[in-house]
């Protein structure tokens, strides 16, 4: 069992991870089996939903019905599905974990893109009896779509087909074909068995064969941090601070969320859409002014210059500006009632700025099952394509590809106000 | 493709509290940024400690721009009102004060009404009453999604129709770090800016960050009565309401977490400081909210949800 060293939890970092497949891979004892392993769930809560009652104690994750720790819902636990995301928590020594528990099943795909949209990692469950099925597939993709860094192919129940080398070497080599066409960055596919806890948190004695680490040494060591700190600097506006206090009459501070990159005390910055420069005089925090600050810091600038810069606008370094554009293509991955159609209008929320939008058309439906692109009409919920929107105002984005910030939007429906579509910026 | 990890070394790495502070900074001021009329719910916890701890920071220099809003039911621990009223002084927070006077004037309390009605008229109704007089179209408040299973499920966007409920079958998809604020007449959103931190990472930031909290949280000998599980503080004033065996006596204890009165239970314990807080949370087996009445029953949380509650 890991226990938390007080001196070493102050300088953890924080891993935001998806876990996507159906209960039937065994999903639910895989999470249980890192929660009791890392002491992520507590004794009481693990009480509550044991299969036995009258036990002291929880022993292992076999004793306890975890579909009923992790569905949170009573409609939930009435229909015996997973119907929304789940967050939970577990900590080792090395690292904090936000792990986003996703619905498996097809109707529940705009979830599953909640939870999957801010994650460093997911683990994709397989059971080793099915081997890589429709809907893994399905998952795959849209993980790709969304740009996780890492993706861990969790190839689970293993004791149910003798621990067979064979067999997991035929998913390894289908996944990493499938994942190979999408462009992922990062696959690792570890053999387990949940249920025993092989290759979880621990080795156990059956698959001396599979040389790399357990699923929790995999998770302690991704990197996390991605490519935000190497891209340029950029700093959507929030808000204007401007507190018009005595000891403060003049005091302009600019207020945001470092996208990506760096920025420093005396850079030369400049204000898009306005396009004025000046330099940075000070990054202010409550804990007193910065030399440097870095993405993803919530920080407060101020200015050398008085120049026009409001919310929804944007800082960056001159000579590394994002596209300004009025056309922008995205893959859309749509998660509304009513479906997506050429000339709908939309609002469309980018970083800090909400601007008009119409679907100027429908480039490409994707099948995410044969990958291929039709031609089609509208775009029913669940479904991924690639749009073309026309805007009444310019977006200040990049390819999602590069920044996953500010190179996403949300869709708004304007009559109900819901968020309808998922957008990742391709082209503008 | 490989089983190798590819990726350059970053160079700046921030703490997971410090990437935690960023989000949840993040979302308040946008919550200020899209919202005509917000509120910041305040229950003078350690979670509602941090939560102003954390709107602090957000807009420094400037002083909040949003009130903040305490629903009491009267029956919180003196040691919350002493130190509610010092610290809202303090800082120079715009403190609202609301009760469900109605209520409270018809003696309303968990002995004789139970905790569900009790907790359903002083909380849940006393908010929804706080909540529409003062005309706020968003609501902050410290819940975290740790606590309890139903939470789990949470939105940090929590939508609410014209009568202040949630519809956990019906959430708004969340997706990266951009929030939807808009909404209908009528409807509101209530906060949750530190839906992803755990009670450790309260613990581990209170201590890093040397926030001030209720000295209840600290262990001490303190005169306690024992019902059921619980150990219950006792006062001059529950004298008639003890029931038959109970007897009040000295015992080392602290709360993990601190509700009203009547209802909170607290922990033997030795833990006196922030370090020994923070140890005691690591090697705690059982969750805090075993400490509170309010949530025995089966999906008493969800049902409360439903119905206005936080």
């Amino acid at each position: 069992m890991t226990t938390l060293n007080t001196d070493i939890t102050k300088e953890i970092e924080l891993l935001r991870l998806v876990t996507v497949g159906s209960v039937d891979d065994g999903k639910s004892t895989l999470i249980g089996r890192l929660l009791v392993d890392t002491k992520g769930a507590f004794e009481d809560q693990l009480l509550a939903v044991r299969k036995k009652r009258g036990a002291e104690h929880v022993a292992s994750a076999a004793e306890i019905d975890l579909a009923m720790l992790t569905d949170g819902l009573a409609a939930e636990r009435e229909q015996g599905i997973t119907i929304d995301v789940a967050y939970r928590y577990f900590a080792t020594p090395k690292r904090k974990f936000i792990m986003a528990d996703c619905p498996g099943h097809e109707q529940y795909t705009r979830n599953m893109v909640t939870g999957a949209s801010t994650a460093n990692a997911a683990i994709i469950l397989i059971d080793a009896r099915n081997g890589v099925m429709p809907q893994t597939k399905r998952h795959t993709h849209i993980l790709a779509l969304l740009g996780i860094p890492h993706l861990i192919v969790a190839v689970n129940k293993m004791d149910l087909v003798d621990h067979d080398q064979a067999t997991f070497e035929a998913i390894r080599d289908e996944m990493n074909d499938y994942c190979a066409k999408q462009g992922v960055r990062d696959l690792i596919c570890i053999p387990m068995s949940a249920l025993a806890g092989d290759m979880v948190a621990v080795r156990g004695d059956h698959m001396d064969w599979y040389e790399g680490d357990t699923l929790l040494e995999t998770l302690e060591n991704l990197s996390v941090l991605d490519d935000v700190d190497n891209q340029p600097f950029r700093l959507p506006v929030q808000l204007v601070n401007r507190p018009q206090t005595a000891e403060l009459p003049d005091y302009r501070g600019f207020m945001g969320t470092i996208a990506s990159g760096t920025v420093k005390v005396g850079d030369k910055v400049k204000a898009i859409p306005s396009g004025n420069e000046t330099t940075v005089k000070e990054i202010v925090t409550f804990d007193g002014n910065l030399q440097e600050a870095f993405a993803p810091q919530s920080v407060t600038l101020t200015l050398n210059d008085e120049i026009d810069l409001s919310r929804g606008d944007m800082l960056v370094h001159p000579g590394a500006e994002p596209a300004s554009a009025k056309i922008v293509k995205a893959n859309v991955c749509w998660i509304g009632d009513e479906p997506l159609a050429a000339r709908n209008k939309y609002l469309l929320k980018h970083t800090t700025n909400t601007v008009k939008a119409m679907v100027d058309s429908i480039d490409f439906r994707r099948d995410i099952h044969t990958l291929s692109k039709d031609e089609a009409d509208e775009l029913a919920m669940n479904e991924i394509g690639q749009i073309t929107f026309k805007l009444m105002k310019p977006l200040y984005c990049d390819p999602y590809a590069q920044n996953r910030i500010t190179g996403s939007f949300i869709v708004i429906d304007t009559f109900t106000n819901n968020t309808v579509g998922a957008g990742m910026v391709v082209e503008a | 493709m490989s089983n190798q990890q590819s990726k350059q070394v970053s160079q700046h790495k921030l703490t997971q509290l410090k990437a935690l502070e960023a989000e949840s900074i993040h979302i308040i001021r946008e919550v200020v940024a899209e919202f005509r009329n917000p509120v910041m719910l305040y229950s003078v916890g350690k979670d509602s400690s941090v939560l102003l701890h954390l709107a602090r920071k957000a807009f420094y220099p400037a002083p909040l721009p949003f009130p903040l809003l305490h629903v009491d039911t009267g029956f919180k621990f003196k040691e919350m009102y002493e130190f509610r009223d010092s610290f809202c002084k303090e800082i120079g927070a715009d403190l609202i004060v609301r009760r469900n006077e109605a209520a409270i004037a018809k003696g309303m309390n968990p002995k004789d009404h139970g905790v569900a009605r009790c907790c359903g008229a002083l909380k849940t109704q006393g908010l929804l009453d706080a909540l529409e007089e003062g005309e706020y179209d968003a609501a902050f408040g410290g819940a975290r999604r740790d606590e309890e299973r139903s939470r789990a499920k949470e939105r940090v966007f929590s939508m609410r129709d014209e009568f202040g409920q949630w519809d956990p079958k019906n959430q708004r998809p969340e997706l990266w770090n951009i929030y939807n604020g808009r909404i209908h007449e009528g409807e509101s959103v209530r906060v949750f800016p530190i839906s992803n931190w755990t009670e450790m990472d309260i613990w581990l930031y209170i201590r890093e960050e040397n926030i001030p909290i209720v000295p209840l949280y600290f262990a001490k000998e303190r005169l306690m009565v024992e019902r059921k599980h619980l150990l219950i503080p006792y006062y001059e004033e529950m004298k008639d309401q003890l029931l038959e065996g109970e007897e009040p006596k000295m015992v080392m204890s602290r709360f993990r977490t601190l509700g009203c009165s009547p209802c909170t239970g607290a922990v033997r314990s030795d833990a006196t400081n922030m370090d020994e807080i923070v140890i005691e949370a690591a090697a705690a087996r059982r969750s805090e909210r075993e400490t509170r009445i309010i949530d025995h029953g089966s999906n008493s949380m969800e049902d409360k949800k439903k119905e206005g509650y936080f």
